[in-house]
């Protein structure tokens, strides 16, 4: 049987005073611990940040390999490509697009533009090879299904490039900047996790709040294809014709809505009075998923050279934009369309209604843009 | 359809070794706490009990902390979604879970049982939990 020395414990016994061996144990101890973080406090941090960037990254790694595994399993079920198409997903997963040139700004919009287009037809072109069999929708579906898991990928590897060479280096600062923007990163990461899963199952997200709204303007009137990707119908709202557009849904689209936009006041020969751009916007923290506001200029996001298009032609012919956004955060608008957001809709027609009443007169042209991508929502 | 993609993930001897050790430790601290009382040295055992029960219970927290942060690290939560219906001529509404293929203003085979026309999906969305909404609307 075990036995211990019987220890006479009292407050007294933990200070070293004469033979009191506990208490010098307990001093010998304090003072190791001092010089022990005086020399070492910043490395013992530095570790303590280490395994916290450490536990983020396996759950980055986590989700880009959930998101691999779900584009493969995707591909072959709606593919029903023979062989295998893990190769070819691989390769994708590690495409990147270089930006133009910024040193001589001028035309660098059309360089970009053409980038785009260039990136695009390639990874659609990628997708039809992966997945023959795939109809346009599923095409479309699957291609913004890989952009998910292509931006888990490469957030995955950034944050693991810092953390190596923060590691390497023993560089606190590297580390601790890793560290303090982590949380955004993940809430990021985490959006895109969920956007992967609603472009699989063709869900709507909430970047679609501004397509829902001109799919609701335009149902029961004719629908044209006009520019790459993008549907108009003319409505007849409050005595004005309404040029209603939106991306051609209910594949994973945002088309070209700023080509489109120009093409109408084109075609109008500028004879448009108002033109109104709805879209998902950002909220600040605190404010409400669903709230609406309005205000002046063109509510597109993405690489801006869609926005370009609509504040060239709407300068040239002095036609006044408006914008109304739906209040959502980064995760809201990637993720499946929350009910708040569905909610507001009927909200945005009734501003819409009343901006026109407004601003314009009967007999007038305005456009109505429902900006976004338009996955899960029809027209 | 699974609401969370999770992954199983073993422990290694080494984690299992690193989380025993403090259980093994808080055991013997109490085991010699009771040995003391027997022989009747209560000073010298209840202080040994303390310490075995503090280390036991800092042990136990600190392995359910650790399960929970992995479980949390290694999972993905997703909502499930609801599928409005709609019948165009009456407005009856009629919400379902969202099923492969459902799109806003889709014209479905269901029919409305009031006057039998086709419906059409009119709204597809998640609903956020209580308690994350009443977080949000709980600010200043």
């Amino acid at each position: 049987m075990l036995t211990l020395p019987t220890l006479p414990i009292t407050a007294q016994g933990i200070f070293p005073t004469g033979d009191n061996v506990l208490g010098w144990v307990f001093q010998i101890i304090f003072l190791g611990i001092f010089v022990v973080f005086m020399f070492y406090g910043q490395r013992i941090q530095m570790m303590i940040m280490v395994r916290e960037v450490e536990g983020s990254l396996y759950k980055l790694k986590f989700m880009r390999d959930e998101a691999r595994k779900t584009a493969i399993n995707n591909i072959k079920e709606l593919g029903k490509l023979e062989g295998d198409p893990t190769a070819q997903i691989d390769r994708f997963l590690e495409y990147f697009a270089i930006s133009p040139v910024e040193l001589d700004p001028s035309g660098v919009i059309w360089r970009l533009e053409h980038l785009l287009d260039v990136r695009d037809v390639r990874f659609k072109d990628d997708v039809k090879l992966m997945a023959p069999k795939a109809d346009e929708t599923q095409i479309n579906n699957l291609e913004n299904m890989l952009e998910a898991a292509l931006a888990l990928n490469i957030i995955y590897k950034v944050i693991r490039h810092y953390y190596l060479l923060g590691k390497k280096t023993l560089s606190l600062y590297i580390i601790m900047q890793l560290q303090m923007i982590l949380p955004l990163i993940m809430r990021e990461a985490e959006a895109y996790a969920s956007a992967q899963k609603a472009f699989t199952l063709g869900q709507p997200i909430g970047d679609g709040a501004g397509a829902l709204v001109a799919a609701k303007l335009m149902q029961n009137h004719e629908k044209t294809k006009v520019e790459k990707d993008v549907v108009v119908a003319q409505v007849p709202i409050e005595g004005r014709t309404a040029y209603v557009l939106k991306a051609e849904g209910p594949g994973g689209n945002v088309g070209k809505p700023g080509e489109a936009i120009k093409q109408i006041i084109e075609q109008n020969e500028g004879r448009v009075s108002l033109a109104i751009v709805i879209d998902a916007g950002l909220k600040l923290e605190g404010e409400r998923t669903g709230e609406v506001a309005e205000g002046i200029g063109v509510a597109i996001g993405g690489p801006e050279v869609e926005k370009y298009k609509v504040e060239e032609a709407a300068l040239k012919h002095k036609v006044p934009v408006n914008a109304i956004i739906i209040k959502e955060d980064v995760g809201d608008a990637v993720s499946p369309m929350r009910k708040e957001i569905v909610d507001a809709i009927d909200n945005v027609i009734d501003r819409v209604k009343r901006i026109i009443l407004e601003r314009t007169k009967a007999g007038d042209s305005v456009i109505i843009a429902g900006i976004g991508n338009t996955i899960g929502i029809g027209q | 359809m699974s609401n969370t993609a999770s992954l199983s993930k073993k422990a290694s001897p080494f984690q299992v070794a690193v989380f025993l050790v403090p259980l093994l430790f808080a055991l013997v601290l109490i085991y010699f706490g009771v040995t003391e009382y027997v022989v009747g040295r209560a000073d010298s055992g209840s202080f040994w009990l303390t310490l075995g029960m503090v280390t036991l219970v800092f042990s136990v927290y600190w392995i359910y902390q650790t399960r929970k942060r992995i479980l949390k690290l290694m999972s993905v939560e997703m909502q499930p979604l609801s599928t409005t219906l709609q019948c165009r001529k009456c407005g009856l509404k009629n919400v379902r879970e969202f099923q492969r293929g459902d799109f806003v203003f889709k014209q479905t085979d269901q029919a409305c049982p009031k006057d039998n026309e086709k419906m059409m999906i009119s709204a597809i969305y998640r609903e956020v939990k209580e308690k994350e909404k009443g977080r949000e609307e709980a600010n200043p």
